[in-house]
């Protein structure tokens, strides 16, 4: 039961991954893969001003303004100097691996005798309780945000930005800007997953956002799938099935392990599973046709 | 309104792939005219039209609407005066996004996009009643993703977006390029009501001759990159359908 538990965690720990990467994917249509690099950038922020012992208020913040910038500067890189999407988050991410490496003057730093987010509050004897009802408080918030923020007339402008350039431009959106803002909020909500998985296992790693862009990929496509079964328009329900992608997906991992497949294969098992989910709604339509 | 001087465009300049698409064009486009703009593929109409909007910019000359030099703004920060219908409805309108958010995005286009929520139901009920006045019963879709729609009903709907805001001119690419028959001639019609009932100043592109004799006041025709004939309103009303047809012989 417990190892499920950890996994519902570790999923929800994860949501600010898919969260990002649905704005990026979904909503701006780029991959963006800066997310190895700021994931990692949030753990590491994390570590070092929680082992300064600087308060929670400051933290949080931090993580959320250094996730930003990787992304804003992803979004420049592409948008200002022409480059391809996917060459310019490659570019950042490798960048912030010597960054990450700098900062935390190791390649790995434990959270000893330091409060995290989760211990702050006692909510429920039962740490696991504790620390998934203080997730889920979190999760809610953020996509509480995000909801909103995608239904302001900012939010459908961002929208509009993915879908049709052309028209949004001629209705006076600054395509640029608006794609260096869209990346720097993804990259910013990944980072806060750096923060949170920190805090949970905690320690920061210098190697813990290597291949962590399939894990929000992975959720934002199971979420995809449900979106196109049910021909789901409400952002409210989507942004919520990306979150359920997340736990999902978490949940999948967690089996696999239990059913006793070696957990040197788990990066395999998690790049087939995907692959899985990617292409049989496609498989099977196809013979529908 | 709109006022080009002395504009030339060359596209990969000093490339074996160079293209003098505007060679040198004097156009002044009086407040409420509707011009209409005829020419083969590659005349440099489109070009034209994408300099007064903003897409292209020249490489010398100058570019002004109402009074204001526009040469180096960016087109989106034309989007003060002027609202576009482009050839591909696709272009016009974002496919995944609900009428009523492309309604929206359409309603602020002049003003800046702020973290306001702006589709309420006072707002809902004005686009209903709008979107009525088409007749094509796509008032009670407003929820719906504009992909769900056909090609003609978008032209529509994006012609209908251009006034939701304050709009002075409006540019149209081959608006009914990609429609059929039936959809092409509402999609006119309600164009040419549009720019008679709000006083817009408007270019028309067009390969469809019979539009460009029964729509606007103002023909223009051009070749290589030039005006090769102006014609004002007292010369197109004396004009017969057929000469048009002789410009191409």
């Amino acid at each position: 039961m417990d190892f499920y538990l950890t996994a519902l965690l570790q999923g929800l720990c994860f949501s600010g991954i898919a969260l990002g990467i649905y704005i990026s994917m979904k909503i701006f249509n780029i991959p963006d893969i800066t997310t190895d690099g700021s994931y990692t950038l949030g753990g590491v922020v994390t570590a070092i001003f929680l082992t300064h012992h600087q308060p929670g208020y400051i933290v949080l913040p931090a993580v959320i303004i250094s996730g930003a910038i990787a992304g804003a500067l992803t979004g420049i890189i592409h948008t200002k100097l022409k480059i391809n999407a996917l060459l310019a988050g490659i570019l950042v991410m490798t960048a912030l691996y010597s960054v990450n490496l700098s900062f935390m003057g190791r390649s790995n730093l434990p959270l000893i005798n330091t409060t995290s987010i989760f211990t702050l509050l006692h909510l429920v004897n039962d740490p696991n309780q504790n620390t998934f009802w203080i997730l889920l408080v979190f999760v809610v918030i953020v996509t509480l945000i995000i909801g909103y923020l995608l239904k302001t007339d900012f939010g459908i402008a961002m929208r509009a930005t993915g879908n049709s350039e052309s028209m949004i431009r001629a209705l006076g959106v600054n395509t640029d800007r608006m794609k260096i803002i869209g990346l720097a909020i993804a990259n910013a909500l990944t980072a806060t997953s750096g923060y949170l998985i920190t805090q949970f296992q905690g320690f920061a790693d210098i190697s813990m956002g290597i291949g962590i862009v399939i894990v929000g990929l992975g959720s934002v496509i199971i979420a995809e799938a449900f979106i196109n079964w049910f021909r789901i328009t409400s952002i409210w329900i989507s942004l919520i099935l990306v979150l359920a992608g997340a736990v999902i997906f978490q949940f999948v991992l967690a089996l696999t392990l239990s059913i006793g497949v070696d957990a040197n294969l788990l990066k395999l098992v998690t790049a087939v599973f995907v692959l899985l989910i990617v292409s049989l709604p496609r498989l099977s339509f196809k013979k529908s046709l | 309104m709109i006022d080009i001087k002395q504009v030339y465009k060359t596209f990969n300049k000093g490339k074996p792939n160079q293209v003098d698409a505007v060679n040198g064009i004097d156009l002044h486009i009086g407040s409420g005219e509707f011009v209409v703009i005829v020419g083969s593929n590659g005349s440099g109409k489109t070009t034209l039209l994408n300099l007064v909007a903003g897409s292209v910019i020249p490489t010398t000359g100058t570019v002004s609407i109402d009074g204001n030099d526009v040469t180096e703004l960016a087109d989106y920060r034309r989007s003060q005066w002027i609202a576009r219908v482009f050839q591909n409805p696709l272009s016009g309108t974002a496919s995944d996004l609900s009428i009523l958010d492309n309604f929206r995005l359409a309603a602020i286009r002049t003003k800046p996009k702020g973290l306001s929520i702006g589709v309420n139901d006072h707002f809902k009920k004005e686009v209903k009643e709008k979107i009525a006045t088409l007749g094509m019963g796509l008032e009670k879709k407003i929820e719906q993703p504009m992909g769900t729609l056909s090609g003609g009903q978008r032209q529509a709907l994006t012609l209908l977006m251009s006034i939701m805001d304050s709009c002075q001119v409006l540019l149209l690419d081959e608006p009914t390029a990609a429609l059929d028959p039936r959809s092409a001639d509402v999609v006119m019609k309600t164009a040419d009501k549009l720019i008679k009932d709000f006083k817009l100043t408007a270019i028309l592109i067009t390969h469809n001759l019979k539009d460009a004799y029964n729509y606007g006041t103002r023909i223009i025709q051009m070749g290589e990159g030039v005006i090769l004939k102006d014609i004002d309103t007292a010369k197109k009303t004396s004009l017969k359908q057929n000469d048009l047809f002789d410009w191409f012989g």
